[in-house]
């Protein structure tokens, strides 16, 4: 039994497909869904455990490439350049599990590295280019 | 008025003066009320750091030889578009200037990797800045073209000059339409999906002193790190807004033009910034030394988040189409406490302005006061009131 943790980034255009049906039904794969961001007309974003036969698990990741979903595994390789950040803040608002925290007192952002699961949502979001995240 | 700034600026000389921030300032009041304060302090530090397009640098390069003129031809740094519509070798690059090629916002939203801003901060880091031009050649100035690295170090002068800055109070933004905006308060999410201020609060230089008492044309500032100065109202001054009984405007009102030298900055307080699908504008540091001269002074500084007081306006139809409609008056302590209610809806809030940054500020300009590098002025002229 093989496992693992993924982010899936769709483009809006595919926001309509049921992706995830195919990955059940053609693939056999057992799924966990830990975090979703999808609206119509919008890119979404979907945080996946997959369980299954490594085999079916390879062919499922081929399918999601050739349907144009970008994907990344999920794992904390989201860092922040303290050099760059200001602590504004623009990042909590988009984060959708709380990695960031403010000191309510002197208004520094903190980076809680341990609850990231590197959507990339901050990223974008970032005027200062402070947020980075390696695939 | 019990003290003059001339009677302050003797204090610094002499080691004497008590300068606290604006934040310090909140608490003195609160504790010991505004007239024992005037008497106990002589200057509240105040501050902002957030992003402000309406900033440029311009400067003067050594000329070539042959010389050229660049006045009225098209110059670019790093690949992106200066205003050269000046005499030969004087050259002006704004905060939201882009390159010509760049694909701005045809690929949606676009990034905004690189604009004036960024180059602004990397002529004050001290990295080689790449100009070309081609001109058309005089006989006077006969060199048709150039193509050369600067460097902050070898030009004559470069002059930070921002025509619009530190706005007194600014909107919130929010988004009513069932689609993602783009604007310059950031990202805004369908559906009241979150709402984005951008302002110091309580640290905000102009909401301390709300009515230009102290803060006017002349007046010496810290600017970008360095030494700068108040140079004319900003454009869009506004200071005839509706008023909270504690005299601070409840919408946009005032702002400023300011000037220094940009060889005494750095790039760690004049930031290059990208809004993703709006475009890249300069984010600024600016901290005001407010002179405690009379009760009213010591009052004016000391107001809280809660007493201030801002509009939340949908960037999907209502700012765009220039309507008047608000979503909600909220406090800047509502703001800050990270969610606000519009019609019964919790809506998550964030800040653009760094207040954690302003306060940065506001000790630095302590400090500087205390070790006696940086003395008050008097304004020479007041602000439009």
């Amino acid at each position: 039994m093989y496992s693992n943790k993924i982010v899936l980034h769709f483009p809006s255009n595919l926001v309509d497909k049921p992706i995830i049906y195919k990955l059940c039904k053609d693939f056999d794969l057992e799924f966990n869904i830990l975090k979703t961001f999808v609206n119509p007309k919008e890119e979404g974003l979907m945080v996946l455990e997959l369980k299954g036969d490594k085999e079916q698990y390879d062919k499922a990741i081929k399918y999601l490439k050739k349907e144009g979903i970008k994907f990344q595994t999920l794992s904390k390789d989201v860092t922040r350049d303290e050099e760059k950040c200001v602590h504004c803040g623009l990042c909590l608002s988009v984060c959708p599990s709380s990695a960031f925290e403010v000191n309510l007192e002197t208004r520094e952002v903190s980076f809680r590295k341990e609850k990231c699961i590197a959507c990339g949502m901050c990223v974008d979001v970032c005027p200062y280019k402070a947020m980075k995240v390696k695939f | 008025m019990i003290k003059t700034i001339a009677q302050i600026n003797e204090k610094i000389k002499q080691g004497k003066v008590v300068v606290v921030t604006a934040e310090e300032m909140k608490t003195i009041v609160k504790d010991k009320g505004a007239s024992l304060a005037v008497r106990n302090v002589d200057i509240v530090t105040t501050a902002t750091f957030g992003p402000m397009c309406s900033s440029g640098v311009y400067f003067n390069i050594k000329q070539p030889k042959p010389k050229i003129k660049l006045g009225g031809s098209r110059v670019f740094l790093n690949g992106v578009e200066a205003y050269a519509g000046f005499a030969a070798a004087d050259i002006f690059i704004g905060a939201a200037a882009l390159s010509p090629e760049g694909p701005r916002n045809s690929i949606y939203p676009g990034e905004f990797k690189y604009g004036g801003a960024h180059v602004i901060e990397d002529l004050v880091r001290g990295k080689d800045i790449k100009l070309e031009a081609a001109v058309y050649g005089t006989d006077c100035y006969p060199a048709k073209k150039i193509k050369t690295l600067i460097n902050i170090r070898d030009i004559n002068e470069a002059v930070l000059f921002n025509f619009r800055n530190a706005y007194q109070n600014y909107n919130a933004a929010a988004n009513v339409s069932d689609k993602v905006i783009y604007t310059y308060m950031g990202t805004l999410r369908p559906n009241l999906g979150n709402v984005t201020y951008c302002s110091a609060g309580q640290l905000s230089p102009l909401l301390n002193d709300p009515l230009y008492r102290t803060i006017g044309i002349g007046t010496k500032i810290f600017l970008g790190g360095g030494q700068g100065y108040i140079a004319w109202q900003g454009t869009q001054h506004n200071p005839l807004v509706k008023r909270a009984e504690n005299k601070t405007p409840l919408s946009p009102a005032a702002t400023v033009a300011v000037i220094g030298d940009l060889k005494q900055m750095s790039g760690q307080w004049l930031r290059g910034t990208s809004f993703r699908g709006y475009g890249a504008t300069l984010t600024v540091g600016i901290g005001v030394p407010i002179p405690i001269i009379d009760e009213e002074a010591a009052r004016h500084a000391a107001v809280t988040d809660e007493q201030i007081f801002t509009q939340v306006i949908d960037y999907s139809k209502v700012y765009p189409q220039g309507a008047k409609e608000i979503l909600a008056k909220v406090s800047y302590a509502e703001l800050k406490s990270g969610e606000i209610k519009i019609a019964g809806k919790k809506v998550p809030t964030a800040s653009i302005s760094s207040y954690y940054k302003a306060r940065e500020i506001c000790q630095i300009l302590k400090k500087r006061i205390e070790g006696k590098e940086f003395f008050l002025t008097e304004p020479v002229a007041p602000l439009p009131r």
